[in-house]
C-alpha cells in the first residue's frame, strides 16, 4: 500500500522539476522586458539597461536559473519585480478570492449537474433528457466571459444587486467580499456544470443497465434506493475525476472570469504578471498551480481507493 | 408655448446654478476606474501616464500647467527670475508648506529632490547634462544654473510623469522609493495591488489662494477620499460606470459612447486628446532613405485610417499640424505634404526615386494593446500595397513591441500615439536616441534655436521651423487628432476634461 504511494510521490517530484525548467525557459525566451514596462514609454535604452542590471536580468540564463533553483530549494519563490514583495506573499494575498470562487463555483456546478445528470440518465430519451442535453451542450459552448458580461449586465447594471467588479473597497468585511463572488461563481459554475452533467449522465447510463441494478430492483427495492445507493455509488468514479479536474482548473485561477470581474485572484495575478513580464511571479504562480494540479490528481487517485475497493495501485 | 419653454429653461439654468453654488461642500468618496495597476507610485521612476495621473494627487512639483498649458507656480512662490543670459534661474519657494509626514518643506528638500530627479528620472537625466548646479540660496530660494540656455526647463519641472516631484530630503536617497510622502492635496492611505489605491484628504494642505486654473491655482480638496480602482477590462469599466459603481472611468472604447448616455453616468469626450503616429526607423533599412519615407507619407490616406480606427467623425479630426488650434503652438507650416486622401501616383513616383525594389517588405510593428493602432495598420497596408509596396504586419503584444522597437534591425515603421505635450521639446521624435533615431543637421539647428530662445512669442515662431523640418524629413507621419472617451457620474462635478484627469477640485452633488 505504501510503496505505490511513494512511487507516485516520486513521479510528482519529476513532474514539478520539469515544470520549473520549462516555465523558466519559456518566460525567458518570450520577448518583452519588465524594465521597459516599468519605466514607461519614454524611457531611454540606457535607463532600461541600468534597471535590468539592478534586477539581475543581465546575468546569463544558466546563472539566473541556478540562482532561481537555489532559492526554490530553500523555499524562496523570489521577489516580485513590480509589487516589490516576495512572490509567496503576493500569491497568499491573492489566494482568498480564488479559493472561495473555486468552492462556490464547484458547489453551484455539482448542485446543478448531479441531479440533472442522474435524472437525464434515468429518464433517458424523454423530453426532459433531450431538453437537458440541449441545454448542457449550449452551456458547454458558451464562453465564460460572455456569460459573465450577460450576468453583469442584468444583475449588476440593470438590477443593481451587485457591484460590476472588484472585491470590495478598503475595509470591506468578509461578507462584502463574498458578495462580490456571487456573479463570478455563477458564471463559472453554470459553464462547468455542463461538462459534469454530461459525465454524470453517461456514467449513470453505464451502470443502470448492469445486472446488479436489475437484481436490486427485482428484490423489490425502491427506485430511489436503487438509483442513489446502488447505481450512483458505482458511477461515481468518472464523476469524481471530472469534478476533480474542474476543481484544479478553477483553483489555477479562472483567468478570464477574474479579469472580467476585476477580482484580485491568482488568475488575474498571472495575467498581469505576464503582461508586465514579472518573471518571478509568473514562475512562482505557475509552479504553485502545477503543484496544486498534481496534488489534486493525487487526491483523486486516493479517493478511487476509498470509493471502489477493486482499485489497486 | 415658446415663452413658457424659455421661462422653464431659464429657471432650470437658475436652479442648477443655485444648486452648484450650494453643492460645493466637503465630503464624499469616489471610485475612479483606471486601466490597470500603476507599475510604481514614484512618478520620477516612470513616464507612464497612469503613474502621473494617480500620483499627481500625492506629490507636487515646483511648477505646473494652467488651463492654457502655460507654466504656473505650484510649490514655487512665483515664476523664476531668469538672468539676462538665460543661464541662472532663481526660484522662490512658498512658505508654510508641509509634507504628509508633518515636516516643513525647505529649499534643502527641493535641492535633494531635484538631485534625485537628475539621477533617476528619464527626463531628469536628459536635463542633467545642461544643469551646472542646483543650490539652496536660503531656506526658501533655490538657484538652478545651466551651462547653456534651455527654455523648456520650467515645462520639464512641471510635468507629472518622469516628474520633478518634491519629497522630503530624508527620502531622496530611496531608489526604489518606499515612503510615498509628498505635499499634495491627498495622501496615500492604503494601496492593495490590483484592488485599490486609497487616497485621503491631507488636512494640513496649504492651497494657493484664488480659483483653480487647470492643474494650477487653488486646489479645493472637497472629497474626503479618492480611490483609484484598477479595472483592466474596458467593458467592465463601461458596465461599472453604467451601473453607477464608478464616479469616473478612464480610457473607454469609443464604441461605448451611446451606452454611457442618460443613466448613472455620462460620456465625457476629451477633444482632442492626442495623435497617432507612424514612426520610421531612420537608422537602418528602408526608412533610412528619405525618398522612401516621403513615398510612404504620400501613399497613406489619413482620412480612411482615422475612420477605420475611430469609427465616427465624432472622435477624430484630420489635421496635419502637430498642435491643434487651441494651443499657442499651432502652425500650418510644412503641412502641405499632409494629404488626407493620399496620392498613390505621387507615392509610386517617389518609390521609384527611392529605388524601392518592389520586393522588400515594409515591416510595420504594431500591437493590439490599442486596437486603433492595429486598425490603422490594416488600412495603411492596403494603401501601401496599392502604391506598389510589399507590407509585412508584425503584430505583437505591447511589452514585446516596446522591446523590439529598441532594435533597429527588426522593424521599419512602428505605430504609437502621444498626447499633446505642453512643451514641444518633449516630443519623442525630437530626441536623437528615441527609437526611430532621427538625427539631422537641420533638426539640430532648428531645435537648438528653439530651446535657447526664452521669449514665448518668439518660441512659437521657431516651433514653426521645427514642424517644417519634421514634414521635410519625415521621421514620422502624424495621422490625425483623436478624442478620448471617459465616463463621469452626473453627480460628480468640478472635473475638467484633461489628459491626466485630476480630482482635487471635484465634488459630489445630490
Amino acid at each position: 500500500m505504501l510503496r505505490p504511494i511513494l512511487n507516485r510521490l516520486g513521479g510528482m517530484l519529476i513532474v514539478m522539476a520539469l515544470v520549473v525548467t520549462i516555465v523558466f525557459v519559456i518566460v525567458r525566451v518570450t520577448p518583452g522586458d519588465p524594465a521597459a514596462v516599468m519605466l514607461g514609454p519614454d524611457a531611454t535604452a540606457a535607463d532600461i539597461q541600468s534597471l535590468r542590471d539592478r534586477l539581475g536580468l543581465n546575468a546569463s540564463i544558466p546563472e539566473q536559473f541556478l540562482s532561481y533553483v537555489g532559492g526554490l530549494l530553500q523555499g524562496d519563490l523570489g521577489q516580485s519585480i513590480f509589487l516589490n514583495i516576495p512572490v509567496s506573499e503576493a500569491l497568499l494575498n491573492r489566494a482568498e478570492p480564488t479559493f472561495f470562487l473555486t468552492i462556490f463555483s464547484l458547489a453551484i456546478a455539482t448542485a446543478i449537474a448531479l441531479p440533472v445528470g442522474i435524472m437525464s440518465a434515468y429518464l433517458r430519451g424523454t423530453v426532459f433528457d433531450q431538453a437537458m442535453t440541449t441545454i448542457s451542450m449550449v452551456a458547454a459552448s458558451v464562453p465564460s466571459f460572455w456569460l459573465a458580461l450577460i450576468l453583469m449586465q442584468f444583475f449588476a447594471v440593470k438590477l443593481g444587486w451587485f457591484d460590476t467588479s472588484g472585491y470590495g473597497g478598503p475595509g470591506a468585511s468578509f461578507a462584502e467580499r463574498m458578495h462580490h463572488l456571487v456573479l463570478p461563481a455563477f458564471s463559472l459554475g453554470l459553464v462547468s456544470s455542463a461538462l459534469i452533467t454530461r459525465f454524470t449522465r453517461a456514467s449513470m447510463l453505464d451502470v443502470l443497465n448492469d445486472d446488479y441494478v436489475r437484481t436490486a430492483r427485482s428484490k423489490g427495492m425502491s427506485e430511489r434506493r436503487v438509483v442513489l445507493r446502488h447505481a450512483l455509488k458505482n458511477a461515481l468514479i468518472p464523476i469524481l475525476t471530472v469534478v476533480g479536474l474542474t476543481a484544479a482548473l478553477l483553483i489555477s485561477g479562472a483567468i478570464v472570469t477574474e479579469t472580467v470581474f476585476g477580482l484580485p485572484g491568482v488568475g488575474s495575478l498571472i495575467v498581469s504578471a505576464v503582461l508586465r513580464r514579472d518573471y518571478p511571479v509568473i514562475q512562482g504562480a505557475l509552479l504553485i498551480v502545477a503543484g496544486l494540479y498534481v496534488l489534486i490528481n493525487f487526491i483523486i487517485d486516493m479517493l478511487y481507493l476509498a470509493v471502489d475497493p477493486r482499485v489497486r495501485y | 408655448m415658446k415663452i413658457a419653454t424659455s421661462l422653464l429653461a431659464v429657471s432650470v439654468v437658475l436652479l442648477s446654478l443655485n444648486g452648484a453654488a450650494l453643492a460645493q461642500t466637503k465630503g464624499g468618496v469616489i471610485d475612479v476606474a483606471t486601466i490597470g495597476e500603476p507599475p510604481t507610485l514614484d512618478p520620477m521612476a516612470s513616464t507612464a501616464d497612469l503613474v502621473g495621473m494617480v500620483t499627481q494627487h500625492i506629490y507636487e512639483t515646483l511648477y505646473t500647467f494652467d488651463k492654457d498649458w502655460n507654466t504656473t507656480p505650484l510649490l514655487a512662490a512665483a515664476m523664476p527670475t531668469i538672468s539676462e543670459d538665460g543661464l541662472t534661474y532663481t526660484i522662490p519657494l512658498r512658505t508654510g508648506i508641509t509634507f504628509h509626514d508633518g515636516a516643513a518643506m525647505t529649499s534643502a528638500d527641493v535641492v535633494a529632490s531635484l538631485d534625485r530627479w537628475m539621477r533617476i528620472a528619464t527626463r531628469g537625466k536628459q536635463t542633467a547634462a545642461i544643469i551646472e548646479s542646483v543650490e539652496a540660496t536660503d531656506d526658501h530660494t533655490v538657484t538652478i544654473t545651466l551651462n547653456q540656455a534651455y527654455a523648456p526647463l520650467i515645462a520639464l519641472l512641471s510635468l507629472n510623469n518622469s516628474a520633478a516631484i518634491i519629497i522630503p530630503a530624508a527620502n531622496a536617497e530611496q531608489d526604489p522609493l518606499t515612503s510615498f510622502v509628498g505635499t499634495g492635496p491627498y495622501m496615500l492611505k492604503e494601496q492593495r495591488a490590483d484592488q485599490f489605491i486609497q487616497l485621503v484628504r491631507f488636512e494640513d494642505y496649504h492651497s494657493i489662494e484664488g480659483e483653480p486654473n487647470g492643474y494650477g491655482g487653488a486646489r479645493k480638496q472637497y472629497l474626503d477620499e479618492i480611490r483609484f480602482v484598477p479595472v483592466p477590462d474596458p467593458n467592465t469599466r463601461v458596465e461599472g460606470s453604467v451601473s453607477g459603481q464608478f464616479a469616473y472611468a478612464d480610457s473607454l472604447p469609443v464604441e461605448a459612447y451611446d451606452r454611457l448616455s442618460g443613466g448613472a453616468t455620462e460620456p465625457l469626450v476629451l477633444k482632442p486628446f492626442g495623435w497617432p503616429a507612424f514612426i520610421f526607423n531612420t537608422k537602418e533599412g528602408l526608412g533610412s532613405n528619405l525618398a522612401f519615407r516621403r513615398a510612404v507619407q504620400a501613399a497613406l490616406a489619413p482620412q480612411d485610417m482615422m475612420l477605420a480606427a475611430f469609427g465616427s467623425e465624432e472622435f477624430f479630426t484630420i489635421d496635419g499640424a502637430y498642435y491643434p488650434d487651441n494651443f499657442a503652438w499651432h502652425t500650418e507650416a510644412g503641412t502641405d505634404s499632409y494629404l488626407p486622401a493620399g496620392d498613390t501616383e505621387k507615392a509610386k513616383a517617389l518609390a521609384a526615386e527611392a529605388g524601392y525594389d518592389g520586393v522588400t517588405p515594409i515591416r510595420i510593428l504594431t500591437s493590439r494593446q490599442y486596437e486603433f493602432h492595429y486598425k490603422m495598420a490594416q488600412v495603411a497596408q492596403a494603401y501601401l500595397e496599392m502604391a506598389g509596396f510589399k507590407v509585412q504586419l508584425d503584430v505583437v503584444e505591447w511589452a514585446t513591441l516596446t522591446q523590439t522597437r529598441t532594435d533597429p534591425s527588426k522593424w521599419d515603421i512602428y505605430i504609437s500615439h502621444s498626447p499633446f505635450l505642453s512643451e514641444p521639446a518633449l516630443m519623442g521624435v525630437l530626441n536623437d536616441t528615441s527609437p526611430g533615431w532621427w538625427v539631422s543637421d537641420a533638426k539640430a539647428k532648428a531645435l537648438a534655436a528653439f530651446n535657447a530662445e526664452v521669449d514665448p512669442a518668439r518660441r512659437v515662431e521657431l516651433f514653426a521651423d521645427v514642424q517644417s523640418i519634421i514634414y521635410d524629413e519625415v521621421p514620422l507621419i502624424k495621422v490625425g487628432n483623436f478624442n478620448a472617451l471617459a465616463a463621469q457620474a452626473p453627480n460628480l462635478e468640478g472635473v475638467t476634461p484633461a489628459s491626466w484627469p485630476y480630482f482635487w477640485n471635484a465634488y459630489l452633488t445630490e
